[in-house]
């Protein structure tokens, strides 16, 4: 028989493609529909944001962190507070640190309720976005009420939270909780035991903890993997300490196990939430530095101390005193941390952003090896890939 | 980790990687070693493997850039270990052409990071296996985030219609960019302002 010229096939995935979840291209390299090779182009979405935050005041640069993972902005804004929080040494009153954690936990369910459903999506289910969608409305009117908008909210700045919650929210919220679990209950009746969606799952994309390890992964990816890492247990932040909640963990490390993981950490954010409304103090809601936060508008009009701090702190902002500083919080997606250079001005001299994503998707390529081409939309998926804050 | 244990490991890495540690330095509960850069790649296996140490992931590195130093870059390198919940943070510098030595070999996360530092700052990393551009656009040049590079770039991108293809073209600015001089002069005086004198008696 006459040798044949056997060749690999290298396609072209994306920038525009549904499961890309965003502008990803990957150039894959196939044999026959055997993936050899992920080589993810990113940088599309690229808008320069530690750039500009070099050039901004620190409460500035507080929006831009809205634009990272705009699926859950609160999370981001949170960890950028921490780090000038740090930098200040200055103390958040305790009713605004119980409002910023409800308002993490309600990132982390705007940003898995949306992973879990797009995944199903990108397997072949249709229904479970839908279902997923409404609630997440429901959950961005809980943004607007306190912020005035729905997704980039601004809201956790350093020194505390913008506002107080409006009156009447925590029924709203409330009432959330009592229903929300409901709908948990009609998305896991349509896919845990999915014969398809099992079928696309089940041992795809395993992550072992060497794995896990070796990649920097965090968050779902390692307590997929049976490691229970959970930041706001180990290193705990605001009143995770004060709370009580468990923290789920995988234990073969797949896609669907990472699917239940989610699901769960879902239940346990709003055993949260609900703790903190019941906890929350009566008191401020940012510090009373008031070199750090702002005077109220009504202090503004009879006291002209006030008028100056205001006019002040939004023209020139405040002075961080000089440092460098790392604070990480427990994102939806995994650990997200901000390493914040100060050099004693109004403006950041670096801020450099880890984003959990970026960690998890150059890990496409030991993840997808061996795996069929189908079978790299479902690993995407559930990596859980958000391309404002991979590209930054 | 309270402050007492974290020293403890500074002086326990300085006592392992003599070499490769010039110094450690406690600041606001976190622990900053300086390395020499081309001791890095031992020490990081070190810390790695090191029974109190074992910071076996990688977070993150980064560069930062200081251009009045004669090194002007600095690559910071962010560890934590799962198993003893401690972090660590690792410094060391260099400047345009020296090469930093990679650590892909210990840690493939450091994969990306390095293209990363690479592309923004044009920091080198030899043994790297693949030290392409990671953020910026195809075919890009500079490197964006050094301090002389400026914020609004050098070219911008149009489609033109007559050629059907997306141009480049010289950043035009309808008007100069806005940089406002916030340092206040109320906290920023530190000189004699003249007329000082006169107040002296002598």
């Amino acid at each position: 028989m006459a040798e044949t010229q056997i060749r690999n096939f290298s396609i072209n995935f994306g920038p525009q493609h549904p499961a890309a979840h965003g502008v990803l291209r990957l150039v894959l390299e196939l044999d026959g529909e055997i993936v050899e090779r992920v080589d993810p182009h990113i940088g599309l979405l690229h808008r320069g944001t530690e750039k500009l935050i070099e050039y901004k005041t620190y409460l500035q640069s507080v929006p831009y962190f809205d634009r990272l993972d705009y699926v859950a902005p609160m999370s981001q804004e949170h960890g950028f507070a921490l780090a000038v929080e740090k930098l200040l040494g200055c103390e958040v009153p305790r009713r605004a640190q119980f409002i910023r954690v409800l308002f993490s936990e309600i990132s982390r369910l705007l940003s898995h309720l949306l992973n879990v459903t797009t995944q199903v999506m990108d397997v072949g289910a249709l229904t479970p976005p839908l279902w997923g969608f409404e609630e997440r409305e429901k959950l961005m009117v809980f943004y607007e009420r306190v912020s005035g908008s729905r997704m980039h909210a601004a809201y956790i700045r350093p020194g505390g939270v913008h506002q107080d919650l409006p009156p009447g929210l925590a029924d709203y919220i409330y009432t959330f909780i009592e229903e929300f679990p409901a709908v948990l209950d009609d998305i896991e009746g349509l896919l845990t035991e999915n014969r398809i969606f099992k079928q696309r799952n089940v041992d795809i994309g395993v992550v072992d903890e060497e794995t896990a390890l070796a990649w920097g992964f965090s968050g779902v990816m390692v307590r997929g993997s049976g490691m229970a890492w959970d930041l706001r247990r180990a290193q705990p932040y605001e009143v995770y300490s004060e709370l009580d909640f468990d923290i789920p963990v995988g234990r073969n490390g797949d896609c669907y196990d990472r699917y239940l993981c989610r699901m769960d950490e879902m239940r346990e954010s709003i055993k949260i939430m609900k703790q903190c409304l019941d906890l929350m103090p009566e008191g401020p809601i940012k510090t009373l530095d008031k070199k750090i936060s702002p005077p109220r508008r009504g202090e503004m009009k009879h006291s002209m101390e006030a008028l100056i701090h205001h006019f002040k702190l939004y023209t020139e902002g405040y002075h961080v005193p000089p440092g460098e500083v790392y604070a990480a919080v427990e994102a939806p997606k995994g650990e997200f941390g901000v390493y914040l250079v100060a050099d004693g001005t109004n403006k950041p001299y670096r801020c450099k952003i880890r984003a959990p994503g970026f960690a998890h998707l150059q890990a496409m390529d030991h993840l997808c090896k061996g795996h069929m081409l189908a079978d790299v939309s479902a690993v995407l998926g559930s990596l859980d890939i958000v391309f404002g804050e991979i590209d930054r | 980790m309270d402050e007492a244990s974290l020293r403890e490991l500074g002086e326990h890495v300085a006592a392992i990687a003599p070499s490769a540690v010039e110094g450690h330095d406690l600041r606001l509960g976190e622990l900053t070693l300086k390395a020499r850069r081309e001791h890095i790649v031992p020490l990081m296996k070190a810390l790695r493997e090191d029974p109190t140490c074992r910071f076996t992931t990688l977070v993150d590195i980064c560069g930062v850039d200081y251009p009045s130093r004669t090194e002007r870059f600095e690559v910071v390198y962010h560890l934590l270990s799962m198993h003893q919940n401690q972090r660590i943070r690792v410094k060391l510098s260099t400047d345009e052409e020296t090469p930093v030595p990679s650590i892909t070999g210990i840690f493939p996360a450091a994969d990306w990071f390095e293209r990363e530092a690479f592309d923004l700052y044009g920091i080198y990393f030899s043994g790297h296996p693949d030290l392409r551009r990671l953020l910026t656009d195809y075919g890009f040049s500079g490197h964006p985030l050094r301090k002389d590079f400026p914020l609004t770039g050098f070219v911008e991108l149009r489609y033109d219609e007559s050629q059907k293809r997306v141009v480049y073209e010289p950043v035009r600015l309808q008007q100069e960019y806005r940089k406002f001089d916030y340092l206040s002069p109320w906290e920023g005086m530190l000189h004699r302002l003249p007329g000082d004198e006169k107040a002296s008696t002598e």
